[in-house]
């Protein structure tokens, strides 16, 4: 039996259209606490199965074994008016996504990357699909406690960034950080989006 | 023995789906479903589990994303699901946006961000 919606769950009938950001990032790094800090509904987790092929054989079959794993999506959403919602969905952003990943990257406006400046070496992977795919995105890094301090320019450096991506930084914990973060990246997606269309 | 098994995986979204395996209209995860009222006749069990999310929404609108979390179906079945409800108008979909990026939007969500800040 499906249980009963509660009525935060619902958007507002007055809502005419809704917007997208992808909040990425590898593994605890802080993406489901941002979804968090700007939701005003707790994070929601969809999971998916995701079949891949293995690059092992079966040699008993001789034909190509395949894994499932379940991946899993936490989304939250905000009412930035009457008629608009923003809804974030946070991913790991990994191949092995597959398909759920063209769902959650087509119609973004760009994408959120959360880095842990302890370990910049884990946001490669995304980084790399998101250039692959073509999707817009600035990076912001989480402020955790007990990380070290670095200078942009050398995490800028360390992530092998454009010279034209954002950098910037947040504590996910405090919303008012994560609004202004979103306010910084969609501030640089629409600027690049002006300069592509003049 | 005959060839290999058909995949379980491939074999049970046709089926679930009547057939189909791309949403006939743009229906995306973030896009919002808003229930009608109309003739629920031959539904699918997948479809009427969909409408019966919205008996207690009091008009309100559920994301595509909502309804798969809800009712555990994986994204791209709920898509078709909400696509052929819509085409059948059970629901209405207030859709996402084309590949371009608006900026028109970005600037609403900007003004909305600026709102909350």
């Amino acid at each position: 039996m499906a249980s009963v919606l509660t009525p935060d769950r619902f958007v507002a009938p007055t809502v005419k259209e809704s917007a997208k950001i992808v909040v990425a990032g590898s593994f605890g790094v802080g993406k489901t606490t941002f979804v968090a800090s700007v939701s005003e509904v707790p994070p929601v987790r969809m999971e998916e199965s995701v079949t891949g092929a293995s690059e092992r054989v079966d040699d008993l079959a001789r034909t190509p074994a395949k894994t499932t794993t379940t991946v899993g999506v936490d989304f939250g959403r905000k009412h930035l008016s009457d008629d608009l919602v923003l809804y974030l969905f946070g991913t790991p952003g990994q191949a092995r996504f597959g398909f759920l990943w063209q769902e959650l990257v087509i119609g973004a406006l760009g994408a959120l990357v959360l880095v842990d400046p302890r370990d910049l070496e884990a946001s490669h992977e995304i980084l790399g699909l998101l250039e692959d795919h073509g999707v817009p995105f600035a990076v912001v890094v989480n402020l955790f406690d007990d990380a070290p301090r670095y200078p942009p320019a050398e995490i800028h450096e360390a992530l092998a960034l454009d010279a034209g991506t954002l950098l910037t930084e947040c504590d996910a914990r405090q919303p008012a950080s994560c609004i202004e973060a979103l306010i910084q990246l969609v501030e640089h997606l629409a600027r690049d989006q002006h300069a592509l269309e003049s | 023995m005959s060839g290999p098994r058909p995949d379980p995986d491939q074999v049970r979204p046709y089926v679930r789906t009547g057939g189909r395996t791309r949403p006939s209209a743009d229906v995306r995860l973030e896009s919002l479903v808003f229930a009608r009222q109309g003739d629920r006749l031959g539904l699918s069990a997948d479809a009427r589990r969909v409408l019966g999310l919205f008996d207690h929404s009091g008009g309100g609108g559920l994301s595509v994303a909502d309804v798969a979390a809800e009712l555990g179906l994986p994204s791209s079945i709920t898509r078709i699901l909400v696509a052929d409800l819509a085409g059948r108008e059970l629901v209405t979909v207030a859709r996402g946006h084309d590949d371009r990026r608006p900026i028109s939007l970005m600037e609403r969500v900007l003004n909305g961000l600026r709102a909350h800040a």
